[in-house]
């Protein structure tokens, strides 16, 4: 209104300039805005928090514990005395359950998406989007049992007769992470879809035109386009399989153990913090400080792959107009 | 206009599905609690926790209570004998159960607060050492064979090693957590300290993932109380147990007379003296212990035996005297 009123009075040049704020000031605008950023600022403030919360308990961890002790010790038995803290054989479960899941979602994720994208034909799209909707939301403790009481007799009838005995050991690392691995597929293929989807349909139109096949133009026009997308999505999947509890806790074991072999049962951060809290140990003592300091190396590591992700994106990134 | 009729109708029909949950859930918990059930006059709740062999049994009492008094309701918690007096001796609960006598240390804590307690014999319990049940080898061990695959630093990884008869099959141990009073009691049996284990077994502080580990490998061996055994025994063999008086069998007879030894142990209650001035926590008490044999056998646990019984029902009398009730 008062704008028009502006332009109407600069037209006629006889009336002098007015202000261009409202007649009236509005004020649900302004309260809706502060509610605005108070709901984003919960955000922010409840991560800080739990950063906040995270430094009493390790204070008086790392003064009873060096962190070289900590960070590079391989025996991990912090509830028996005598106490050792290392914390390599939790993180070399974890590693090696993230690495072996991200093994079995990567690929499977990013062929899932391109189908979806490139080559699904739209009756299939609409039936096969909304089943992967539905794997995605599957409790992860059911995805533990699976495994548990699933998987594990399945390769057990797969590897008994090539390796002998009894392979693998009831709680093992392999059922978790390959069962972890199709739990993450639905966040893979979801995120990277988007991104093959943002990619500009005259790019795939331009290369069609030069006689490309499907195949060329998805792997070589489509996914370098996608390609920061994708690698978003392969992070947040990786950080996905890095905090996931659920699963390793009833599938991988609860046995420390610093072991490349995923065939053994092994104990993973996440997993240890599961099971300590199930246990009840004093509050102060320093078996609940440990939980903290475990939490704090979790949060270290996602926090350091989500920058480094964020940097990656940005490198990758093409704009389009 | 026919989107907001139809989001107008949806949000009246949800409004109501909701309303009528909503109802439904709250009608329900009072109808429970102000049915007129005979003798159902006490009100409140009652909050037991502990060790993880005794919560099948305190949970039989509090189903059978709570049956009786419906105005009451008995949680009972699985933290652990060692967890459970912490949170005891730090008034958060009313009862405590434990598969071992309250430790000097624990004691020194629950004065520092200022709670007494009365302990109570409830049932004995015959910690028993289970194998998969394809394990054919394994029918008797003796304390020392048990002593050398769990002292501490024990490096023992194949049955072979334990008799030379055995045959060469790798050996996977799971047991109690250490903040489990079966931890504790089996420590000191076959150790000769409390809390000296070998570390690299798979420990929890949940019965049921030994029962599932141990049944799931065929070399497993692993330890708990004797209901979860009983429970299983489908899946799992017992080992008798030669505590240098001949093999014994894991049974209700054998921990009765005491001959399965060492392994055989009393499971207690520990109520506060403050909770005890609550009526309703009173009267679980009271019935958990004048029913203790029928909850013991529902429960599949061991009654206590006669003269033990006769000690049990003295000392409640001394409390009801006590409180006058």
């Amino acid at each position: 209104m008062s704008s028009v009123q502006e332009q109407t009075g600069t037209a006629a040049g006889s009336s002098p300039p007015m202000s261009l704020r409202p007649s009236r000031p509005r004020h649900v605008e302004k309260v809706i805005h502060l509610g605005l950023i108070l709901a984003a600022l919960v955000s922010v403030a409840t991560t800080v928090g739990i950063v906040l919360s995270f430094v009493p308990p390790n204070v008086e961890f790392f003064r009873q514990v060096p962190p070289l002790d900590f960070l590079t010790g391989t025996t991990w038995t912090p509830q028996f005395t005598p106490a050792a803290f290392g914390v390599l054989p939790l993180v070399s479960a974890t590693l090696l359950i993230t690495l072996l899941a991200m093994v079995v979602a990567a690929p499977l994720g990013l062929a899932t998406a391109l189908h979806l994208s490139e080559y699904a034909r739209p009756r299939l799209r609409r039936v096969l989007k909304p089943l992967l909707e539905v794997l995605a939301g599957i409790p992860t403790v059911v995805f533990g049992f699976f495994a548990l009481e699933f998987v594990t007799p399945l390769l057990r009838t797969i590897l008994d007769p090539i390796f002998g005995g009894e392979t693998p050991e009831i709680f093992n690392a392999l059922s978790a992470a390959l069962v972890m691995g199709v739990m993450i597929i639905p966040t893979i293929a979801s995120l990277s879809e988007d991104a093959m989807a943002a990619v500009p349909n005259s790019l795939r139109q331009g290369a069609y035109a030069l006689g490309s096949s499907k195949r060329q133009v998805s792997t070589k026009v489509v996914i370098p386009a996608a390609l920061s997308g994708i690698v978003a999505a392969f992070v947040l999947g990786i950080s996905r399989a890095v905090g996931e509890t659920m699963i390793v806790a009833i599938a991988a074991g609860q046995r420390p153990n610093l072991s490349w072999n995923p065939l053994e049962g092994m104990q993973t951060m996440t997993g240890f913090i599961a099971a300590i809290g199930q246990g009840d140990v004093p509050v102060g003592s320093l078996g609940y400080d440990t939980i903290f300091a475990v939490g704090l190396l979790l949060f270290v590591a996602t926090f350091l792959m989500n920058i480094f992700s964020i940097r990656l994106v940005r490198r990758f990134r093409e704009v389009y107009e | 206009m026919k989107s907001s009729i139809v989001s107008r109708s949806t949000a009246t029909v949800s409004l109501l599905l909701g309303t009528a949950l909503v109802l439904a859930a709250c009608g329900g918990s009072n109808g429970a609690s102000g049915s007129s059930k005979s003798g159902g006059s006490l009100s409140g709740s009652v909050r037991v926790d502990g060790s993880s062999t005794v919560a099948p049994l305190s949970t039989v009492a509090a189903e059978a209570f709570q049956e009786a008094e419906p105005g009451v309701k008995v949680t009972v918690g699985t933290s652990g004998t060692g967890g459970g007096f912490e949170k005891f001796c730090n008034g958060e609960t009313d009862i405590s159960d434990a598969s071992r006598p309250i430790k000097d240390k624990e004691k020194a804590a629950c004065a520092a607060k200022g709670i007494t307690y009365d302990e109570f014999t409830v049932a004995l319990d015959a910690l028993t050492v289970v194998v998969n049940k394809q394990n054919t080898w394994a029918k008797c061990l003796t304390v020392d064979q048990l002593k050398k695959m769990w002292e501490p630093g024990s490096k023992v990884a194949n049955w072979n090693q334990i008799d030379p008869s055995f045959p060469d099959e790798p050996l996977k141990l799971f047991g109690a957590g250490t903040d489990s009073g079966t931890f504790d009691y089996f420590t000191a049996a076959i150790n000769g300290k409390e809390g000296a284990s070998r570390t690299d077994y798979s420990p929890s502080e949940d019965d049921n993932i030994t029962v599932t580990g141990v049944a799931g490998s065929k070399g497993g061996l692993g330890y708990f109380g004797f209901s979860y055994f009983e429970e299983n025994a489908d899946k799992l063999t017992a080992v008798q147990v030669d505590g240098g008086g001949g093999c014994v069998a894991p049974s209700k007879e054998a921990a009765q007379d005491g001959s399965y030894k060492p392994l055989s142990r009393p499971l207690f209650i520990y109520p506060s003296a403050a909770a005890l001035k609550r009526p309703e926590v009173l009267g679980f008490v009271e019935y958990y212990v004048e029913n203790n044999e029928k909850i013991a056998d529902e429960a599949l646990f061991i009654p206590l035996n006669a003269e033990q019984e006769k000690a049990l029902q003295a000392k409640l009398e001394a409390l009801k005297a006590k409180t006058g009730s």
